[in-house]
């Protein structure tokens, strides 16, 4: 038998959890092999590392007669893996249409423009996709996002296809169909191997082989046919219980639904009437209404996207209904009634709880935010997580826990206050059978004894079966509501899975899907191309181009967002000193103290204020900061003139802003100087002057030297910006698994991420100079085509250096800050705006001399006011250049591959 | 009421848990507040300091060497020799700032009685230098002519005392040490109150909050109480460590009145942050929202450029900004020793901009959820 992967003593840690616990296995290749096991127990931690996405701690992994450590053979064989993680949609661009996604991964997979467009044709229209081309991947429903991550997968043919959990959260009709396209897949593609992992027990019996896994390791490695004789047990379900171990089995049984409670009487918990739900043209919810008992369990059923969150959203006032009227326990909801919500707990679809959070933490939280008596909060919290038995985790971080466990989580908060009436929205999607049935059960217990009313959706149909009335919904309508036996009954089926597809496939008059239409080309296998390919690179450049396009607003800041700040700074900063207030105490009242400070007053600098009549009003004065200057003139000032024996003016200046303080000295003594060759009318002019000679700025305006620096700094903060914050999002959001698993290499993704955004700044540059020319008169005295030149070379630093603060930070807002931060002080203080850096000394000088917006500030200053030509700033253009390939060389190493 | 207390308390916990668990952003706070104080504060003088100058000593006397002399660290660079066909291409590459002329014949012509004038080449794209440059060079040459002809004669009719009050050795430390940290109260305060709602938003568990009994005004508190804990913490450490023992600035007026006044304008600005969380859609939108309005609060409060020389509009738009009352408020206090009866004004217009931005932000924030 050949083995398409071998994986020996591999063994995997987070921290301190262990997800894999030294398994050792061989998978079979040229079939369809999949990994069963609940949440958590290390399945996609091990496909992560067989298709090469997850560093390997520690073991041996080899794929397609390869090691899979090797970073050279995993760049071979990239184009042969493909790989889908795990969550609706998880590796897709939800503001991209279907067709632009699958063209974003036919270029990471080097497919030429015809051989793509053919390809992607057939794909989609093979899958049943093909009429929803032009659809945004956002407005897909969940089975179909999972339709197109396959596309994507299969675009480049790989022979390696891993999958994770790709039905999980998927409609039943769209699990079928599902599984129905990766048999057809497999009839035409024989010699590919699929690697799937699921959580739901019964897709096993459509594998050739199956690996269960608990706990990080292997229970059995066989085929279901095989596993099920091993067990003695005629489904997987049960077959994968016995497997457990015995201590952990021991809490299970089966256990009987018992008849509707006695307690269950004649009050209505829930009434909605005619709710109807529009958001814009689209109808989410329409006329759907229904009764519901104290102390029942109501199911709703439907597809993805059918409308069960938004009614459920209505249910709990989160959303307002369009049209109709919803009554809890007979009192009608208002939108803000705080004590209702005491008696309501709800949990939603994702897990929505704080990741940050530990679960004690999180438990504790909700138990003090729901006004729990102080008395019974620590007992409630430990039944809680006995309860739902996550003890063992109770001082784990929620963003560390699986999915399953955090789903138990969720519900343990939903329940930690008693409420009368319990809204879960699909609480057991990813949860394991033994801990579903303990739910179950537990909802159960809740209802029958307790009496609360319980409100739930959910995929799986052995749970709608467990419900004692359900609604079957689609597209916003409600097709059918009764009893499980009475709906299975109603349509002859034996179950209610069978009877809701019928049901839906009346609705939808679906045709059957054309068999014939599986043909898909075998594409041409290539080696994923050298060093730097350029249809790679394009690719992602086309890609966030396309995001950008598509986030109006974002792009708006981005552009117009540098060209008010110019607008504002330019006016608003001044390092003219005008206007400034001062007063005089003048002891003397005579002619010739009123002539001085009449001299004084009459400049352009000072407004004078009223007199002052002592020290003390001095003082308070300019303790109030209400003058800036004041003059005080001793007694007999006139007297003493007259005589010529040297009066002492004094001038006292608020020295809390040094630099103001400075430039009114300077003033004050040259009002002062200028006075006096006026009163000596002996020689009018000092013997000798000093004639200054501004250059490049010959009125000395304010503006004229502050636009050219302003330029410079408005293009550090919004480029860098905007770039870290869309390659941490990227991580956040989960796309960054695109970069990881497709043969894109570090610098094609890096540039071709950076492009778009040079081309944006790019364009704000050009805004900048209309704006300066235009608007502000400033003239560019040098060649614009340097400047332009310039600037193309600083945005790409800036953007790099974007780059390079996203390697650090793990969320978007310590990459805002971070980013923000790290460029201002250096760009504000250190770059020349104020003190050329030359002036600059320690650390300063040294930050000044490797920041390249030092070198932008002079190439700016020199073309706009100097006439300087490219020869003249040779060296600032090489630093620049040098800045980039720093920049980005530092980058590169900061980028991993792989995941850790 | 106590209800009120306890929940916004527990909440105040939890987003308190949160910031700490995010250790980069962590990093970068402590980073703010200690040594980009204290680098903003010693390195980015305002003074005039190391301008780079260069003369043409057309003249090479005693009077013309003298005066060359007289130009020295730390205002100066020391003085490089040039020949008269150098000032272009010095100026053009930005090495020197200043170029003086001294021509020839300059001491005889001096000593003979004429009048004779230096030239003064000014890079004039270098605004503060220039400027202020330009009046001590002169005031330095007048000097050394004066004292060269030692005319024990001479006597100026007025005489000009000039004293700076407050800060008499005038160090831009001082201020700059203030202003530095006033710019990072902004920056943090702002971004920690409207990203923690941003991230809740994109987290989805602003949902779970809001299906509990709570109101949007707890939910608001708790945020602006936490981010104006950690960083009333910050400005303690900040004002105590970095300013009063690093940077040896002597501050003569009362710290708990600036620590009120800090509270009271952190109040503000994280109102401010939540309004502007309210109202963008994803974190990138916030954070160009961010940088548009930060920038030009940082810039036109009164600490980079000074506030009486703007146009006159602006001033009155920056009067509805907190941070313009707030540096009044913080010189007045820490430097000038002004009390409470001196800046209450300003407090008062601080705390109602305050009040104004969270009713607004309490009316946006419950319209996006709805």
């Amino acid at each position: 038998m050949n083995y398409v992967v071998k994986i020996k003593d591999v063994s995997h840690f987070y921290k301190k959890t262990k997800a894999v616990d030294n398994i050792t296995l061989d998978i079979p290749s040229g079939c369809i092999v999949g990994l069963i096991g609940p949440d958590g127990v290390g399945k996609s931690t091990l496909l992560s590392i067989i298709a090469g996405v997850r560093k390997i701690q520690s073991g041996n992994v080899e794929v397609l007669g390869g090691d899979i450590k090797s970073a050279s053979f995993r760049k071979k064989i990239s184009s042969r893996i493909a790989y889908m993680p795990q969550g609706l949609g998880k590796n897709l661009y939800m503001l991209l249409s279907v067709y632009e996604n699958l063209e974003f991964f036919g270029r990471l997979f080097g497919l030429e423009k015809n051989e793509r467009k053919k390809r992607i044709d057939e794909l989609l229209k093979s899958i049943g996709l093909y009429e929803f081309k032009d659809r945004a991947a956002g407005k897909l429903s969940g089975g179909m996002k999972q339709k197109l991550g396959l596309c994507c997968a299969l675009i480049h043919d790989p022979d390696l296809l891993i999958l994770d959990e790709p039905t999980t959260g998927v409609d039943p009709l769209s699990r079928r169909e599902f599984w129905k396209l990766i048999e057809l897949i497999r009839k035409t593609q024989k010699e590919m191997s699929v690697l799937i992992a699921t959580a739901y027990m019964q897709e096993a019996e459509l594998f050739d082989y199956t690996v269960a896994m608990n706990d990080g390791k292997i229970l059995a490695n066989t085929t279901p046919a095989e596993l099920l004789k091993i067990t003695k047990t005629d489904n997987i379900d049960s077959a994968f219980i016995e497997l457990l171990p015995k201590k952990q089995t021991k809490e299970h049984r089966d256990f009987p639904i018992s008849e509707k409670s006695q307690i269950q009487n004649d009050i209505l918990a829930i009434e909605a009437f005619e709710l109807t739900m529009k958001f814009g043209d689209f109808t989410a919810v329409e006329n759907v209404s229904f009764k519901i008992k104290q102390g029942e369990i109501f199911g709703f059923l439907g597809s993805n996207g059918c409308g069960k969150t938004t009614t459920m959203k209505m249910l709990t006032g989160l959303l307002i209904p369009t049209h109709g009227d919803i009554r809890l326990f007979e009192t009608p909801i208002k939108g803000h009634n705080l004590e209702m919500r005491k008696d309501v707990g709800y949990m939603t679809q994702s897990f929505s709880l704080y990741n940050e959070l530990t679960i004690k933490q999180n438990l504790f939280l909700h138990a003090h935010l729901y006004q729990i008596e102080k008395s019974l909060i620590d007992a409630r919290v430990e039944e809680m997580l006995e309860r739902f038995y996550i003890k063992k985790y109770e001082d784990a971080l929620a963003h560390d826990l699986p999915l399953g466990i955090k789903q138990r989580l969720s519900l343990a908060v939903a329940v930690i206050h008693k409420p009368k009436m319990l809204i879960l929205d699909e609480p057991t999607s990813g949860v394991d059978p033994i801990s579903r049935d303990m739910f179950w059960k537990f909802l159960i217990d809740l209802s029958r004894e307790d009496g609360v009313t319980i409100f739930i959706s959910t995929h799986f149909m052995n749970e709608g079966e467990r419900c004692d009335r359900v609604s079957l919904m689609h597209q916003g309508r409600v097709l059918a509501s009764d009893t499980p036996q009475a709906l299975a009954e109603s349509k002859d089926k034996e179950n209610l899975e069978d009877a809701f597809v019928e049901y839906l496939y009346g609705a939808m008059d679906k045709e059957e899907m054309d068999e014939s239409a599986i043909a898909i080309d075998k594409s041409s296998h290539k080696e994923p191309s050298g060093f730097f390919s350029l249809l790679r690179f394009f690719g992602y450049a086309y890609r966030e181009s396309l995001e950008l396009v598509r986030d109006p607003v974002r792009l708006v800041f981005a552009l117009l967002g540098t060209v008010i700040l110019m607008f504002v700074m330019g006016y608003g900063i001044s390092m003219d000193v005008e206007d400034l207030k001062f007063s005089v105490l003048d002891n003397d009242q005579s002619p010739q103290s009123r002539e001085y400070v009449e001299y004084i007053s009459g400049s352009r600098y000072f407004l004078e204020q009223e007199g002052l009549t002592s020290y003390e009003e001095l003082d308070e004065k300019m303790k109030r900061g209400e003058i800036a200057l004041a003059i005080e003139i001793p007694p007999n000032f006139g007297r003493d003139l007259k005589k010529g024996s040297n009066p002492e003016v004094g001038a006292w200046i608020d020295g809390t802003i040094s630099f103001r303080a400075e430039t009114i000295k300077g003033y004050m003594e040259g009002l002062h100087g200028t006075y006096l060759s006026e009163l000596s009318n002996v020689d009018a002019k000092p013997l000798v002057g000093v004639e200054m000679r501004y250059r490049y700025n010959q009125d000395f305006e304010s503006l004229n030297s502050m636009v050219p620096a302003v330029i410079p700094i408005l293009l550090v903060f919004i480029p860098s910006i905007l770039m870290a914050l869309s390659v941490v999002r990227e991580k956040e959001l989960g796309s960054i698994t695109n970069f990881y698993a497709t043969p894109v290499r570090k610098l094609e993704f890096l540039l071709g991420k950076q492009l778009p955004y040079i081309f944006i700044s790019m364009i704000s540059f050009l805004g900048l100079m209309l704006l300066a020319v235009y608007v502000f008169k400033v003239p560019v005295a040098g060649n614009f085509a340097v400047l332009f030149f310039g600037a193309l070379l600083f945005v790409s630093a800036t953007t790099g250096l974007g780059f390079l603060m996203s390697s650090f930070a793990k969320t978007q807002i310590a990459a805002l800050g971070g980013t923000a931060i790290a460029t201002m002080l250096p760009t504000v203080s250190f770059s020349g705006l104020r003190d050329p850096v030359s002036s600059l000394e320690g650390v300063g000088a040294f930050i000044g001399n490797i920041f390249p917006a030092t070198y932008f500030i002079n190439i700016s200053r020199g073309i706009f006011s100097k006439d300087i030509g490219f020869e003249g700033h040779y060296f600032d253009f090489v630093a620049l250049a040098l800045s980039i390939v720093v920049i980005t060389s530092i980058s590169l190493m900061l980028l991993k591959k792989q995941e850790r | 009421m106590m209800k009120h207390i306890s929940i916004i308390y527990r909440l105040f916990l939890k987003e308190l848990l949160t910031l700490l668990r995010d250790k980069i952003m962590f990093i970068f706070i402590i980073y703010s507040f200690s040594v980009a104080i204290y680098l903003g504060a010693v390195e980015s003088s305002t003074e005039l300091n190391n301008a780079p100058i260069a003369f043409v000593d057309e003249d090479r006397s005693t009077l013309s060497q003298r005066i060359i002399d007289s130009f020295y660290k730390p205002r100066f660079m020391t003085p490089e020799m040039i020949s008269y066909d150098e000032i272009d291409k010095g100026m053009d590459a930005g090495v020197y700032t200043f170029v003086l002329v001294i021509p020839s014949g300059f001491e005889r012509d001096v000593l003979s009685g004429r009048s004779v004038d230096i030239q003064l080449n000014i890079d004039a794209t270098r605004m503060l230098q220039a400027g202020i440059g330009g009046g001590y060079i002169t005031a330095i040459i007048n000097q050394e002519v004066n004292a060269f002809f030692a005319n024990p004669e001479f006597v100026a009719p007025i005489e000009l005392v000039t004293n700076y009050k407050y800060n008499p050795n005038l160090q831009s430390s001082w201020f700059g040490s203030i202003n530095e940290l006033i710019s990072n109260i902004l920056m943090f305060s702002i971004l920690l109150a409207g990203a923690s709602l941003m991230r809740e938003k994109e987290h989805g568990t602003i949902e779970h909050l809001l299906v509990m009994p709570l109101n949007a005004v707890q939910i608001m508190l708790a945020k602006i109480f936490s981010t104006l804990f950690v960083i009333m913490i910050c400005v303690v450490f900040s004002i105590f460590v970095v300013v009063e023992m690093f940077l040896n600035v002597p501050i003569i007026g009362s710290i708990p009145l600036f620590l009120f006044g800090t509270f009271l304008v952190l109040f503000s600005t994280t109102s401010m942050g939540i309004f502007m969380g309210t109202i963008t859609k994803s974190m990138p939108q916030f954070g160009m929202m961010f940088i548009l309005v930060v920038l030009p609060l940082l810039m036109l409060s009164g600490g980079i450029t000074p506030y009486e020389s703007m146009p006159k509009i602006l001033q009155y738009v920056m009067y509805l900004s907190p941070t313009t009352h707030f540096m009044e408020v913080a010189q007045a206090i820490l430097f000038r020793g002004a009390g409470l009866e001196i800046i209450w004004l300003d407090l008062a217009a601080i705390f109602l901009i305050g009040l104004f931005f969270f009713a607004f932000a309490l009316l946006t924030f419950k319209r996006s959820l709805e």
